[in-house]
């Protein structure tokens, strides 16, 4: 009976990461002063699971690494160890050495062997470097008396056979463990032999088949320490009776015990499982190594992405559902025996479902919103890092990290906020000496904020640096023939000249940034989220970058509105008002372009039936119809409809999964009747405009 | 498709006949003969009102809510330059199917007069299609079969569902 393992991958490679971030943030917040045992043993814990998680999928390269690692960190948590900066430094390094090599095994790529063995090297470095290695007997299982001989680096590399005696107990199937993974292990570390004794096997018709009836004796010839052996049996130690065994040392005599036929047959089940495990992972391992290792290939990632959701939410969900099926027989109560006295009854239904799917909708939506601070989680790594590297004095601030937003949202969220945060880095904060001369503190700040504002999530990225030199932006542009040397730009224009493709104002191009991939990326990301990204500047006291994006991509409030007899979809959000307006209020500029005044400003005015070539339309006089005053990406205009019909949850659907992307229009939704409404993309209505 | 001008209906064994043989799902505009690859076709419906699209084409009608996706509509005869009918209840439309690259599906309904018949055509038997130049768009056609005497036009549903692209290499020039 084997178990498919592939299917608890997944997991497995979810909590790894998780740990793997919880290490990363442990090591971070370590004060080298005064070092917490808790902090260092939470940092060990995650360690500890990432090791047993590898291990028991086989995984080898992984556990081993990690081992070596929870060394240091166990000597560290005894107190035997100063917690130094360059051990913290040497264990950062290799989290993110584990984060690669899991990556590369959950992609099903090559693992980059050279640069693992690089950081194991560095850490055994610091392992040795420290006071003369001391015995490390902190092995959980105490069965046997300490070995002087067997250290924590056993650099000796003499044969040892051990005799390992393990009688599971019955319930040790039920916990999931399985005694051929464990000798398989076993066997990994030198020569096994087995020796099953199925004594304890009662008659066939008392054989429960989910329990245990099998004890094992094994001999293992190899340079092998306690300690290893220990591991591998961790997992089971409170179910089975296990007694380690040193007989000899370098002695190559270790009696085996062969003859039962039960041993081959385990032996052979484990070569089985072996080759079935080689099957699975695909010829990339025979293959030679062409992964480069900056940018390993991209490969899709196999399989459905899963979403880890708070337990909260869903009880949440199974309410609501129950809420909906009580109204639901409620109304087919009603339904069934219909009297005209009943209406109020059954409108009071109607109302009820309807709340209640809208709730439903509200929660469903919740269970894809993750906190920002999936995002903002790697930034004190990254600040931490790059400040080292460019001796700056940087202290980063995080608000608002619970803030929610779309799991997709934060996905894609991640690498262009990683960009801004290194541009304010490289080239925002100055250098200490600078800042003091600037009269500013030595320390630069780095603000990362997030809250909400409407129906969108704004995230601010601030500094407190040198600012945005509108001058050498001019001056820039001009040289790259971005602008004329003549144009008259605005302030918020200039900012705007840094988003532009082939801009960098880096005078000299840095490892940090600077390396071609700029600003327009971001911001060409940003849009495809549908949001928008503005800059907000002062020379010499900082700059402030402010992304706005939608809460979600599925759903959102719109209005529809009439323009003839086609219907549209407005984003409730991008309205500010609607009005009808008078004669008296319109300008014309040009002869064409037709404004209106509102408040002591001049909006564009916008015909919907012009832009979209509507021939029905009703209202062709702007007094006629009504303006709908929207704001497009700080693009204030009027459009020109002939009537609001009523506000409604949209599902946003995309027009491009089987036709296009249509200038004016950001998708389509379905209406109640099944019709299809398009909604509108008012920046883009903008710039259909003024074509 | 080789150009095998002669239509070769040789005593070949039924297995082999088995073998070269494709089924088309074919259709009429005017008074011409199309037919579909059968294995590209979803299903056939009748017309039904579309939401228009502003600024395309006017082949291209709109856009039709699909058991909740949105699927575009294209007039094959406008699209082919033979004119407009007026739909009526009998209008069919042929809802195409294609794996794209990037192995999503891609939809699109097709609007044609009238569906006609399933087809069983031998591979050898398709023609090449016929070089007219720039005066006549071929781009769209795989090749001709002859079935019954009556001339039947093999159309390639990738290059058709490939049809907004095209456009919209247009657009840009």
């Amino acid at each position: 009976m084997s178990i498919d393992m592939a299917q608890f991958h997944q997991v497995f490679f979810e909590e790894s990461f998780e740990g793997l971030d919880i290490m990363e943030t442990g090591l971070l917040n370590l004060d080298m002063g005064d070092v917490d045992a808790e902090d260092i043993n939470t940092i060990f814990r995650a360690a500890h699971s990432i090791k047993g998680g590898s291990g028991t999928f086989g995984f080898t390269s992984v556990s081993d690494f990690t081992h070596v690692m929870e060394t240091l960190l166990d000597e560290m948590r005894d107190g035997r160890r100063q917690v130094t900066q360059p051990a913290v430094d040497v264990l950062l390094g290799s989290v993110d050495c584990l984060k690669e090599m899991l990556t590369a095994i959950q992609d099903e790529q090559e693992v980059d062997v050279s640069r693992v063995s690089e950081y194991k090297k560095s850490l055994e470095t610091e392992l040795n470097g420290a006071e003369a290695a001391e015995p490390l007997d902190s092995s959980p299982v105490d069965v046997t008396p300490p070995k002087p001989s067997s250290t924590a680096v056993s650099t000796e590399s003499s044969e040892k056979v051990w005799r390992i005696a393990f009688s599971p107990h019955s319930n040790l199937l039920k916990t999931g463990n399985d005694p051929v993974r464990m000798f398989r292990e076993l066997a990994s570390l030198g020569e096994l032999t087995v020796t099953v004794d199925f004594q304890g096997v009662p008659d066939f018709y008392d054989l429960d088949p989910e329990e245990c009836h099998l004890s094992w004796n094994l001999d293992l010839v190899g340079d092998v320490s306690e300690s290893e052996i220990n591991e591998i049996f961790d997992w089971v130690e409170d179910e089975c009776d296990l007694a380690i065994q040193l007989i000899s040392t370098q002695d190559e005599d270790n009696d085996p015990e062969v003859g039962s036929p039960v041993i081959e047959q385990v032996i052979e089940t484990t070569e089985k499982q072996t080759k079935a495990e080689e099957v699975v992972k695909p010829a990339a391992s025979t293959s030679p190594k062409v992964i480069s290792k900056k940018a390993p290939a991209k490969s899709t990632p196999k399989g459905n992405s899963s979403i880890r959701v708070d337990t909260g939410k869903i009880d949440t969900l199974i309410n609501m559902v129950g809420e909906l099926v009580i109204t639901q027989s409620m109304l087919s109560l009603v339904g069934e025996q219909f009297e005209m006295n009943k209406l109020d009854q059954l409108k009071n239904g109607l109302a009820q479902l309807e709340r209640h799917t809208r709730e439903l909708q509200e929660s469903v939506m919740n269970i894809r919103m993750l906190p920002i601070s999936f995002v903002f989680s790697r930034f004190p790594r990254l600040v931490h890092d790059l400040s080292a590297k460019l001796e700056k004095k940087i202290e980063l601030v995080m608000v608002g990290e619970n803030t929610e937003v779309d799991k997709t949202v934060v996905e894609l969220l991640s690498d262009p906020l990683v960009h801004l945060v290194r541009n304010s880095l490289d080239h925002g904060i100055e250098m200490p000496a600078d800042r003091l001369a600037a009269g500013k503190p030595e320390t630069g700040t780095i603000t990362l904020e997030a809250y909400h504002r409407g129906g969108n999530i704004v995230i601010e990225v601030k500094d407190d640096g040198k600012g945005l030199n509108k001058d050498i932006l001019r001056a820039k542009a001009i040289e790259k023939g971005l602008i004329d040397a003549d144009a008259i730009l605005t302030d918020k224009q200039t900012y705007e000249l840094i988003f532009m493709a082939g801009f960098s104002t880096a005078e000299k191009l840095t490892d940090v940034s600077g390396r071609g991939v700029g600003m327009d990326v971001v911001r060409r990301n940003i849009q495809s989220l549908g949001g928008n990204i503005e800059i907000i500047s002062e020379l010499g006291k900082g700059s402030t970058i402010a992304i706005h994006l939608p809460l979600t991509l599925a759903i959102m409030d719109g209005q529809s509105i009439a323009v003839g007899d086609e219907r549209f979809i407005i984003p409730l959000g991008a309205i500010i008002e609607s009005i009808n307006i008078s004669e008296s209020m319109i300008n014309r500029v040009a002869g064409r372009g037709e404004t209106f005044h509102l408040r002591n400003e001049y909006l564009p005015i916008i015909r919907m039936h012009e832009i979209f070539d509507v021939k029905t339309a009703q209202a062709t006089k702007l007094t006629d119809g009504l303006v709908v005053v929207v704001d497009g990406q700080g693009m204030r205009c009027g459009l020109f409809i002939d009537d609001l019909l009523g506000q409604q949850q949209v599902v946003i659907k995309s027009l491009e999964a089987n036709y296009r992307k249509v200038e004016g229009v950001s998708g389509a939704t379905i209406l109640g009747d099944g019709s299809v409404a398009l909604i509108l993309d008012i920046p883009g209505l903008v710039r259909l405009s003024n074509q | 498709m080789t150009q095998q001008a002669e239509n070769i209906e040789t005593e070949a064994t039924e297995a082999k006949k088995v073998e070269n043989l494709v089924q088309f799902l074919s259709f009429t505009l005017g008074e011409e003969e199309y037919g579909v690859d059968i294995l590209r076709v979803q299903e056939i419906r009748s017309w039904e009102p579309v939401s228009r699209i502003p600024n395309v084409p006017s082949y291209e009608k709109g856009v039709v809510n699909l058991r909740g996706a949105i699927v575009p509509i294209i007039d094959l005869r406008e699209r082919f330059g033979l004119g407009h009918l007026k739909y009526t209840p009998l209008t069919v439309v042929v809802v195409l199917q294609m794996e794209t690259e990037q192995g999503s599906t891609r939809v699109m309904g097709v609007v044609v007069d009238s569906v006609s018949d399933v087809i069983d055509v031998d591979k050898k038997s398709i023609q090449d299609a016929p070089d007219f130049g720039t005066k006549v768009s071929t781009e769209f056609i795989n090749g001709l079969a002859s079935v019954n005497e009556r001339m039947v036009m093999l159309l390639d549903v990738r290059k058709l569902l490939k049809l907004e692209i095209l456009d919209e290499a247009d657009e840009i020039l």
